[in-house]
């Protein structure tokens, strides 16, 4: 009795966080397809058709908006804020994890007081920064900031990654007649694959999740991102496209669940080790 | 000079203290150039005059910009309600939190498809997010609404009625705990993440010793693993507590800071000053008062987590 009440709450538990993760975008996913006539009556059951189901605001978002526009700058964006971030931070972690001694000890401590400072206490400088630059309202005032928000946190993490590979490894290879640098590239870096790929989806998700550079930056649609197009060129003062905003919010958000999902274990190994690594020192 | 370069490299890819400085010398130079400059120009422009018509710091007002926003009452309710909406978020993950990573920290059928909806609210970006639950908490068309007709708690007999709606963003006190409900829901699969890290390191004798021992769940739960938490727990509330208290996104879509500069919150009021308002001294004067805020609870956590580290 005892374990079936025990095994019952738990599925329950189950049910009820899964339902609160996922609500907002079930009533998302249905209204993307509703009928205007449909979306806005009060009468009914709001999570049915009536009548039937249309297609017409997802391909109205796609050939009457900006919106193409604004997938393909995050797209930009996020491929150029990726490579930054791995080509910045793995170096980085490896040096730290490795060879700077105990400067690369206190390193966890000052990586953490950087990610300390946010966005919003530094975006009025930016805005200073980007415009002296050149680069305001373009795509790559963007580019060239948003590593400010992936670099220290990726470098924490992956510091994490690379202390839990044991030394002798890198020892054994270099024995072997491999240069430091050597053993890193050819016996580390394999093994540290799934962090690497753990901080690309944090990285790409923390960039496109950026609305207050964006907001200060870009002006013109075409310098526009998903997050900052969304919800200033769709949404035109009271005058709401629900269908057509939902749809992008889909679009953007249900690949992104899945590559998170794919990825959860992997992400959940990165913060273990980064953690453990924290805490040994 | 034949085979120069090759040297020189040779000369650092042997040499431990070389190599290290080459590898870490790129994102020490970023990180300086573009947090460690923007960080003091930030100090700086709060104590000048600058705009954002004539952007450069030319000269100083001294502190005349924070003398200007302290007296703003809608700064003094935007302090209040970063404050408030932070705590409450973090008290409310740390409870949820707990609960999910115990949940998940088991075996059961389906969990990599439980796991991949769990994590939609992290995965969906802040602003998608804010339009997502804009649209959830319509004044007239709210799904949620439609429920609470449904069990009689609004409409006709109802324990809120005869009202037929919420108008969850029209009134101050439902709009922050709107505000507060989408941080939590957003922050939640981070959190959970972190402490699943922390928990899946505990080691399984100590729940056997526990089981051997007699001890119920929440005998377990409040002995033996939220004692072996306390860190993790402070790191999930350092991650999700930068990001809740810093966003602006949310309070700007969802209710534009209303009604009337209720829902008003620091980093949004920093935005309207500095870009809407143009006036960059003033709107980064408001921004540095984040910075007490967000060094007051580093040093407190970290302080924390050295303490229960020792123990």
């Amino acid at each position: 009795m005892a374990r079936i009440l025990r095994t019952g709450s738990f599925y329950l538990g189950l049910l009820l966080c899964s339902l609160f993760a996922i609500f907002p975008g079930i009533w998302m996913v249905i209204s993307i397809f509703k009928k205007s006539s449909d979306l806005y009556s009060t009468g009914h059951n709001p999570f049915l058709y009536h009548p039937g189901p249309t297609l017409s605001h997802a391909i109205y978002l796609f050939t009457q908006t900006h919106f193409p526009t604004f997938v393909v700058n995050s797209a930009i964006i996020g491929g150029c804020v990726v490579g930054i971030t791995v080509l910045l931070a793995v170096p980085a972690a490896y040096a730290l994890a490795r060879l700077t001694g105990r400067w690369g000890e206190r390193s966890g401590m000052v990586l953490f007081l950087v990610y300390l400072i946010p966005p919003s206490l530094l975006f009025l400088p930016m805005y200073q920064l980007v415009t002296f630059l050149g680069l305001a309202n373009t795509i790559w005032g963007l580019a060239i900031v948003y590593p400010t928000i992936t670099v220290p946190f990726c470098t924490w993490l992956l510091l994490g990654f690379f202390r839990s590979v044991p030394r002798e490894l890198d020892e054994a290879a270099m024995i072997d007649g491999r240069s430091r640098f050597g053993a890193f590239l050819r016996i580390v870096l394999p093994l540290t694959l799934p962090g690497i790929a753990a901080c690309v989806v944090f990285a790409f998700s923390l960039q496109l999740s950026d609305y207050i550079y964006a907001a200060t930056f870009v002006t013109s649609s075409s310098a526009m991102t998903i997050s900052f197009g969304v919800p200033t060129e769709l949404i035109r003062g009271d005058v709401f496209f629900w269908q057509g905003l939902m749809a992008a919010d889909a679009v953007v958000s249900i690949p992104l669940m899945l590559a998170y999902g794919l990825l959860f274990d992997k992400l959940v190994a990165g913060f273990q080790s980064a953690e453990t690594a924290a805490a040994g020192g | 000079m034949k085979g120069g370069p090759r040297h020189l490299w040779e000369a650092v890819a042997d040499h431990d203290r070389r190599l290290g400085w080459v590898m870490l010398g790129p994102a020490v130079v970023y990180i300086v150039a573009f947090i460690g400059v923007p960080f003091v120009l930030a100090v700086l422009l709060s104590f000048s005059n600058a705009t954002v018509g004539n952007p450069t710091i030319h000269h100083f007002v001294g502190l005349q910009n924070f003398i200007q926003v302290i007296h703003q009452r809608q700064f003094v309710t935007g302090l209040e309600n970063s404050l408030l909406v932070t705590f409450v978020t973090l008290a409310l993950l740390l409870v949820l939190a707990t609960i999910e990573v115990e949940l998940l920290a088991r075996p059961f059928r389906f969990k990599r498809l439980v796991q991949t909806l769990l994590i939609l609210p992290w995965a969906m970006p802040v602003a998608l997010a804010a339009i997502a639950w804009l649209w959830l908490l319509d004044s007239q068309f709210s799904p949620l609404d439609w429920i609470f007709r449904q069990i009689h708690v609004l409409g006709p007999g109802g324990i809120f009625g005869p009202a037929m709606h919420f108008y969850y963003l029209g009134r101050t006190g439902l709009a922050l705990a709107s505000i507060i409900a989408l941080n939590v829901w957003r922050m939640l699969p981070l959190a959970v993440i972190i402490v699943l890290a922390g928990r899946l390191s505990i080691p399984q004798e100590l729940f056997d010793q526990a089981e051997i021992d007699g001890a119920g769940v929440f005998r377990t739960l409040f002995r033996i693993t939220i004692p072996a938490l306390t860190p993790v727990l402070i790191v999930a509330v350092l991650f999700t507590g930068l990001l809740v208290f810093g966003d602006m996104a949310i309070v700007n879509l969802l209710t534009s800071g209303g009604p009337g500069n209720s829902t008003q919150v620091l980093p949004y009021w920093a935005f309207l000053q500095g870009i809407n308002g143009g006036d960059l001294g003033a709107g980064a004067a408001v921004a540095l008062f984040l910075l007490p805020v967000l060094l007051a609870v580093a040093i407190f956590a970290l302080h924390f987590a050295y303490r229960s580290r020792e123990d």
